[in-house]
């Protein structure tokens, strides 16, 4: 999962002079922006599955269940797929203009019902794991940077490099098969646990461990090489050496003035890769069968199911975009030279 | 200092893993014991929908059949059909009416009797309504009226001769319950029905629960209830397995089912399957009026060089090394598993393995090597250089596409290999633009729709919809045929006639059978008896025409039929676990303030 440091980068680039500046012009600008990128993933989400993904989505779903042509017909029929292209587009915005993300082609329930359903633990295992990665890569960026070149760094450093080119989904396996049996193997609850809150929640907790794991595991690198990279940078600054002059001791020194600086970057990347993860979480969700968003678009990729691939693209896109817009505001607020800019 | 934080540091990760493992064994290995007589299966495929008129996928039409009795329903012994809601059935004269008695005593799950008008509504509903044809419109579009004359009886008028009569695949639903409901709603459960198991919960994307139907009119099952666990991969669904957390588990690999043996408490069942591998030889793909499509290689238009590159293919290599044995030679167009209707080629007409002989054949033919060794197409000039179209997904084309590469090279045919998606492979399927490919379908008890794939009205229209295409295979003589057995009533003459029509496959050789695929199950022998197969003595207990090998689930004794254990021992494992976590964060909280007065 080596996906957020290239837009972190895009990202943290200081927004363009705008002559004058001020707070509304900015927020102005950057809303602007991701009103833009909205449109055009609307535009996108329609054609990219209907221009790239081959395969005809009435056939492959019946495939190897009697179906005659005229079945056939009555089901493209059914999904509006009968109509040209352009109708189906003109069709799929009026629909979108009222909110309304179409059918599923094989739940046959609204997408919107469909990914409210699935939202909540994606969320759930994101969520934690998100905490868990950055929580652990920022302390031990910090460590590591600090502690430069000692066999600590040197350790924690490639054990994350490690982790963060592995695969996914074989980090998922070797764990699943090195705790054989501790962990359930897929799933977020056994069908046999009684109704009550709290055994669905510590079955729901049971359930998780692997999952968050593998999630941490393949994460939380970035996090720690972005902190360790930052706060190196800020080691040799100035202030740092009027700080132990004044007789700090070196622990105070990197909690009170170097660690709050090198967090900009880190934050940034934070809250990037907060949309970002959602759909990270495909191959982890796929490994655990964890019953969420991504493995519903995987499910969707068979088919296609177009109207579901759209919903589930315009709703992890539109993560994306926000969190990017946050990501900016949070920037000005933390950084005061942005906002002098 | 830092060596102080570094022992600080080694302490809290040990502590942490310690607190960790003492969760883990509290919880792990209960979890995975103690259950109720409750069969739990881990299925692969995901349910679609649990509304008995619109499923189609495996799973859900295997859960359907278990919930709602048929007509007919397919014997356990050779899938023939056997009384089901029906005690009895004959077609009149003109071989259009079918009459239907309809069984006296058998109820609903919820008490009420079934009648007749419960049949008739299902299948007045599915003439009349689109919706309700979705998933098995294809039977009923044939027919011409459906009615009720008394409590006991159902006739049905077909337009023509149709031979799916005994074998309709239609779940029968309760009047009282679906009149006035939207059909295409999903269903309330516990969902009335009238099979062995109800439907009580589905949770989408996580699992089905079906508890013992008690007034089944064969007598209420012997397991509590039936879990469909899904697992989206099937490694994970081999190790819930081994641990106990399901009973039972189909669709293995040849290395997950070997890497099984050595396990005690589990028993594997090496089945003969309903599946059988292809590959297609464009015989020159046309639109259903005659239109050509695509871009096949035309020398493949001429029999004689399928015929060469068929008898250029080692089925007994395939079988032996990419299924690892567990799979059968290809033959006959129809899986021999379907003892009915398979055709085996007889010695005297039988392609064996022969590359002198193919090499000969081609010779004769007139396709004469060029100097880079590449035979020559004599009509049109071009060489034999063949694309072979496979799905990257299946570890069976990615492997026999690189023998099959290998002995056509040896016989004077270049190829290309394209692994693609399911989805572009089915697409150019379709529009006809492939020399090779990979294909595969399964057969069904009624072999009419696997023989309808060959004919002529399967190619599509122009603009490439309008049918499922298999080979783009045209011949008067096999249409001919095919038309016959749809109107064959008596089994054995059409049996008769079903297996001209493989020979006539075999000669022509739009495609040549590879292999058939063995269904590989296992099942926890600790927890449950011996399962009935279908068909007998070689068949699979998941997936059957019918609901034998789940019916006949029975629990041994010694499984603890209680899962508070399984509660109790999670609850204290999590806690502990969640204990462990706090107490290292307040111990580590504790040091760094310590480090800060220093």
């Amino acid at each position: 999962m080596t996906d957020a440091l290239a837009p972190a980068e895009a990202a943290t680039e200081p927004a363009a002079p705008a002559g004058g500046g001020g707070l509304g012009r900015y927020l102005a600008a950057k809303v602007g922006a991701a009103l833009l990128s909205l449109a055009l993933i609307v535009v996108l989400g329609f054609l990219l599955f209907r221009a790239l993904l081959p395969g005809d989505a009435v056939r492959t779903m019946t495939r190897g269940r009697p179906v005659s042509a005229e079945g056939l017909a009555e089901l493209e029929r059914q999904y509006g797929l009968d109509l040209p292209l352009w109708r189906q587009f003109l069709r799929y915005l009026g629909n979108l203009a009222q909110g309304d993300l179409e059918q599923s082609y094989t739940f046959r329930v609204p997408v919107i019902q469909k990914i409210g359903e699935r939202l909540g633990p994606t969320l759930l295992l994101v969520g934690v794991g998100t905490l868990i990665a950055v929580a652990l890569g920022l302390w031990l960026g910090q460590r590591t940077a600090w502690r430069r070149d000692s066999p600590f760094d040197r350790t924690a450093t490639g054990v994350a490099l490690v982790l963060w080119s592995a695969p996914t989904f074989w980090v998922g396996l070797l764990l699943l098969s090195a705790t054989s049996g501790l962990f359930p193997s897929g799933g977020i609850t056994y069908p046999d646990t009684p109704p009550g809150f709290w055994p669905q929640a510590l079955d729901t907790a049971h359930h998780m461990v692997l999952p968050t794991l593998t999630l941490v595991a393949v994460v939380y690198a970035q996090y720690q090489l972005v902190m360790r990279t930052s706060l190196i940078e800020e080691m040799h600054a100035d202030h740092l050496l009027t700080a132990r002059a004044k007789g700090l001791t070196d622990d105070q020194v990197r909690r009170r003035h170097a660690v709050p600086n090198a967090l900009l970057p880190t934050v940034t990347l934070v809250f990037l890769h907060l949309g970002l993860v959602v759909s990270g979480a495909i191959t982890v969700e796929t490994v655990f069968s964890w019953p969420g968003l991504g493995l519903l678009i995987s499910e969707a990729l068979r088919a296609p199911d177009y109207p579901l691939l759209q919903g589930t693209f315009l709703v992890l896109a539109a993560a994306v975009v926000v969190m990017n817009l946050i990501a900016d505001l949070l920037y000005r607020v933390l950084d005061p030279r942005v906002r002098a800019a | 200092m830092g060596r102080v934080r570094g022992r600080q540091w080694a302490l809290g990760a040990v502590a942490l893993v310690a607190a960790a493992s003492a969760g883990i064994g509290a919880a792990g290995p209960a979890g995975a014991q103690e259950r109720g007589a409750t069969l739990r299966i881990a299925v692969t495929q995901e349910v679609d929908s649990l509304n008995p008129f619109l499923s189609y996928t495996r799973t859900g039409t295997d859960i359907l059949r278990t919930v709602f009795e048929q007509l007919n329903t397919a014997s356990a012994a050779d899938m023939s059909p056997e009384p089901g809601l029906a005690e009895r059935w004959e077609p009149a004269e003109d071989k259009l009416t079918w009459t239907y008695t309809i069984r006296q005593g058998a109820n609903w799950s919820d008490g009420q009797p079934i009648t007749a008008e419960d049949v008739a509504f299902t299948f007045d509903l599915m003439l009349t309504d689109e919706v309700a044809r979705t998933a098995n419109g294809s039977y009923t579009a044939n027919w011409e009226s459906v009615t009720a004359p008394d409590e006991r009886t159902v006739v049905v008028k077909t337009k023509t001769p149709q031979t799916t009569m005994t074998a309709l695949d239609i779940p029968i639903v309760p009047e009282h319950v679906w009149a006035g409901v939207d059909v295409g709603a999903e269903p309330a459960f516990p969902m009335v029905g009238s099979g062995p198991f109800v439907v009580t919960e589905f949770k989408e994307s996580q699992y089905t629960r079906l508890r013992a139907n008690k007034s089944y009119w064969r007598g209420a099952p012997k397991v509590e209830g039936i879990d469909f666990v899904y697992y989206k991969n099937s490694d994970a669904a081999v190790q819930a397995l081994r641990n106990g957390e399901v009973d039972l588990v189909n669709g293995l690999t040849p290395t997950q089912f070997d890497a099984l043996a050595g396990d005690a408490d589990i028993e594997r069942n090496n089945a003969k399957g309903k599946r059988f591998n292809e590959l297609i030889m464009n015989p020159g793909a046309a639109t259903a009026d005659g239109q050509p499509i695509g871009d096949g290689h035309p020398a493949l238009a001429d029999a004689r060089l399928r015929r060469a590159i068929a008898q250029a293919i080692d089925t007994k290599t395939l079988v032996d090394k990419v299924s690892g044995g567990y799979a059968t030679e290809g033959g006959g167009y129809i899986p021999p598993l379907f003892s009915t209707y398979a055709w085996t080629p007889p010695a005297d007409k039988a392609r064996r393995f022969d590359l002198a002989a193919a090499n000969t054949a081609l010779d004769a033919a007139g396709y004469a090597r060029g100097g880079d060794g590449v035979r020559v197409d004599p009509a049109s000039g071009r060489p034999l250089d063949l694309r072979i179209m496979l799905h990257a997904s299946k570890t069976f084309d990615t492997q026999s596409a690189q023998y099959i590469q290998g002995w056509l090279r040896d016989i004077g045919i270049a190829t290309s290999l394209q692994a693609v998606s399911d989805n572009a492979l089915n697409e150019a399927t379709t529009g006809g633009a492939f020399d090779l490919v990979y294909s595969g379908w399964n057969g069904n008890p009624d072999p009419d729709y696997i023989l309808s794939l060959q004919t002529c009205a399967a190619r599509p229209n122009a603009d490439g919809k309008g049918a499922t295409p298999d080979s783009f295979f045209c011949d008067p003589d096999y249409d001919r045929l095919y038309a016959q057995q749809a109107a064959e009533f008596d089994p054995a003459k059409r049996a008769e006639i079903v297996k001209r029509m493989q020979e006539v496959l075999y000669d022509q050789a739009p495609m040549t059978i590879l292999t058939y695929d063995n269904a590989l199950e296992a099942y926890r022998k600790d927890r449950f008896a011996e399962f009935t197969v279908s068909p007998q003595p070689d068949g699979f207990i998941m997936n059957q025409q019918s609901y034998w090998g789940y019916y006949s689930a029975t629990p041994l004794a010694g499984g603890a039929p209680s899962n508070t254990g399984t509660v109790v021992a999670v609850v204290a494992g999590a806690a502990v676990l969640l204990g462990g976590a706090v107490a290292f964060v307040l111990t580590r909280r504790r040091k760094a303030t310590a480090d800060d007065r220093e």
